[in-house]
């Protein structure tokens, strides 16, 4: 009962000046519009770039290092050493490049419960032979279907069957760059020659696209049998083990963990791709501090336009309390005024939001490096809905709080008197 | 009825201490039996119009006691007095005050309405009842601005009654009307007084006014000169 008499002075007041509150409205609207708009676009955006590299990327990638022994031969005839040892131009010493007992890691790997899968991996470094000139480049070794099941590999795959790895023998495919430089079609064959000189000829069944050009002027792909006929090596040379784990945040433990377990070097994603997930925070920083800073200006809209209402409706306000309404009430007809205000215009931003960043979404986003994208990237979060809708809410109460206050300690007595 | 105290200043003293303090109320005691029919005279700042005020509980700084109905005011919270008022006192005023964004008869409810203490369609009821007594209960639904100045004050004396107060105070209800218009407002004052022995304080500068009410306090610096 009380409160719907509230309801009523507030909207009767509302009405009187149902311009200027349309218009404060409409600024709510907007800025949630944008906020929403902006958080959703960014965060597409995001993802998208987040997407090039960190779906590509193992969580936890084990290899092993070239370098200097951590222990030097005098280490091990001092037990005790009694001062500092000195050793100058020290070099790493000749060392196999594969993983030792890669079989036995894998199978180990794939009964942890984090793992969500493994994919064997050999680089090998080659030359291209064309003609006269040799391109250098490196070419991946891989399991197809499994490197496709983890790390989307047919999503880069522009033409030709990934899966004509596995089925077509002595097959590879090349960089989009790789193989205009060469100037080579599906079903050509290309010649190349490994580091230690023996020649190979390898069969173009397909041209991947990475949205990275330097690398897809360098980078091919063959499958793991292929790489290890190629550098001539046995059935159980493998220079990396890649690891997705179940939750990307779980990689930097989980790497440290496996680096002791298995004696080899292992780097998570995070370490590895650092630089990722700066840009990506900074993004949406930014984006949230100029949706933010878009309701701060539309509260300020709210707070001048009741100000500017209570000014006027001082006479009403005197008389409301001369005939009883507490400063109380006075002030809850004030902030209903602000949070009607809020939760229309917000909720319409709210609407405005999805619609803009839908319209977004439908606009063609053709771009040579990113062959998997049609339109512009969207993220439609319904936590960004949630932020937007409490913040429109919170701005427009703190916009409505001061100016309800001040009407609350208007005394009737100077008004009344006033005239 | 047994007549008894609505009404009792005991002491009241109020300084204003812009630009200067100065003393504009010096212990003015002086109490309402109900029923009565009282007027305030006195010259222009002589400080009726803020005894009223304090009287009405709307001014909370001054010394000495206001006792409403047998209870104290002194020490009320704001939204205990909010409520003295809205039940107990009913306040006609020089300007109108009506609120433009309602019509006459929900400026006539309004105070009903906070006070709660009927339904709403009892209080719309008892609203139109109020306008009947006055003569206005075809404006009812007119917006006030399109009423005259009478017309308003009468819509506001039929505010001040919808709670069915122990008190009327008018702050120069006539104040702003003409001859004629005067004329109608005191007749429902009497009226009132009369045959609905409502208990009414009214502050006037009209000493023609104050000639026809039962009994007239007049008031000179501050101080109650005649009683």
């Amino acid at each position: 009962m009380k409160y719907r008499l509230i309801f009523r002075i507030a909207y009767s007041l509302l009405l009187a000046r149902w311009k200027q509150t349309l218009v404060a409205a409409i600024g709510v609207t907007f800025s949630i519009t944008m906020f929403i708009t902006l958080l959703s676009f960014m965060s597409g955006l995001n993802d998208l770039l987040d997407g090039l590299i960190l779906n590509r990327t193992p969580h936890v990638r084990m290899y092993k290092e070239i370098q200097v022994s951590k222990k030097q031969p005098i280490d091990y005839l001092q037990k005790d050493p009694q001062g500092h040892n000195f050793i100058k131009s020290v070099k790493p010493k000749k060392d196999r490049v594969d993983i030792y007992n890669s079989d036995q890691i894998i199978q180990s790997l794939k009964k942890d419960s984090r793992v969500l899968g493994v994919a064997p991996k050999i680089t090998a470094q080659v030359f291209f032979n064309v003609g006269a000139i040799d391109l250098t480049g490196s070419i991946n070794g891989i399991d197809p279907e499994e490197e496709n099941r983890l790390f989307k590999f047919n999503d880069y795959v522009t033409s030709g069957n990934f899966m004509d790895l596995k089925n077509v023998p002595n097959s590879i495919i090349l960089g989009k760059g790789l193989a205009t430089n060469m100037m080579v079609n599906i079903g050509d064959v290309v010649q190349v020659t490994t580091s230690k000189g023996e020649q190979f000829s390898l069969k173009v069944v397909g041209f991947f696209q990475s949205g990275l050009q330097d690398l897809d002027k360098v980078q091919s792909y063959a499958s793991i049998k292929t790489t290890q006929k190629l550098l001539n090596q046995s059935e159980n040379y493998i220079t990396d083990i890649q690891v997705k784990l179940k939750d990307i945040l779980w990689a930097p433990p989980t790497a440290k963990e496996y680096q002791e377990v298995y004696q080899i070097d292992a780097i998570d994603i995070q370490k590895a791709n650092s630089q990722f997930e700066t840009g990506s925070s900074v993004r949406s920083l930014i984006s949230y501090a100029v949706g933010i800073t878009l309701l701060i200006v539309a509260g300020f809209g709210i707070y001048n336009i009741l100000n500017m209402l209570i000014y006027e409706k001082m006479d009403s306000i005197a008389i409301l309390k001369a005939v009883g309404f507490s400063g109380r009430d006075v002030n809850l007809v004030f902030i209903t005024i602000a949070l009607s205000i809020g939760i229309f215009g917000g909720s319409l931003g709210l609407l405005g939001g999805f619609g803009l960043s839908s319209l977004i979404d439908n606009i063609p986003f053709n771009t040579e490096s990113l062959p998997t994208i049609k339109t512009y990237p969207i993220n439609y979060n319904p936590r960004f809905y949630m932020i937007g809708g409490i913040f429109s809410i919170i701005t427009t109460y703190l916009a409505g709080y001061f100016p309800a206050k001040k009407a609350s300690t208007i005394d009737p007595v100077i008004i009344i008197r006033g005239k | 009825m047994t007549s008894k105290k609505v009404l009792e200043a005991q002491k009241i003293s109020k300084y204003f201490h812009d630009p200067a303090t100065i003393k504009i109320l010096n212990e003015v005691s002086f109490s309402l039996q109900s029923s009565e029919f009282v007027s305030v005279i006195g010259k222009s700042g002589c400080g009726k119009s803020t005894l009223l005020y304090i009287l009405s509980t709307m001014d909370t700084d001054y010394e000495g006691e206001v006792i409403i109905d047998g209870v104290s005011m002194r020490g009320k919270k704001e939204n205990e007095l909010a409520l003295v008022r809205n039940e107990k006192i009913g306040f006609v005023f020089q300007f109108h005050y009506l609120l433009n964004e309602f019509n006459v008869l929900q400026n006539v409810m309004l105070p009903g309405l906070k006070l709660g203490k009927y339904s709403e369609k009892e209080i719309e009821h008892r609203a139109y009842e109020k306008l009947s007594i006055l003569g206005i209960k075809e404006e009812a639904l007119k917006m006030p601005n399109q009423l005259s100045g009478g017309q308003k004050q009468r819509v506001a004396i039929a505010r001040a009654l919808i709670n069915d107060p122990l008190l009327i105070m008018g702050d120069e209800p006539t104040g702003n009307l003409d001859k004629k218009n005067s004329e109608i407002v005191f007749h429902i004052f009497e009226e009132l007084a009369q045959v609905y022995k409502q208990t009414l304080l009214i502050v006037t500068h009209d000493n023609e006014f104050a000639d026809r009410t039962s009994r007239i306090i007049e008031m000179e610096d501050g101080r109650i000169k005649k009683m």
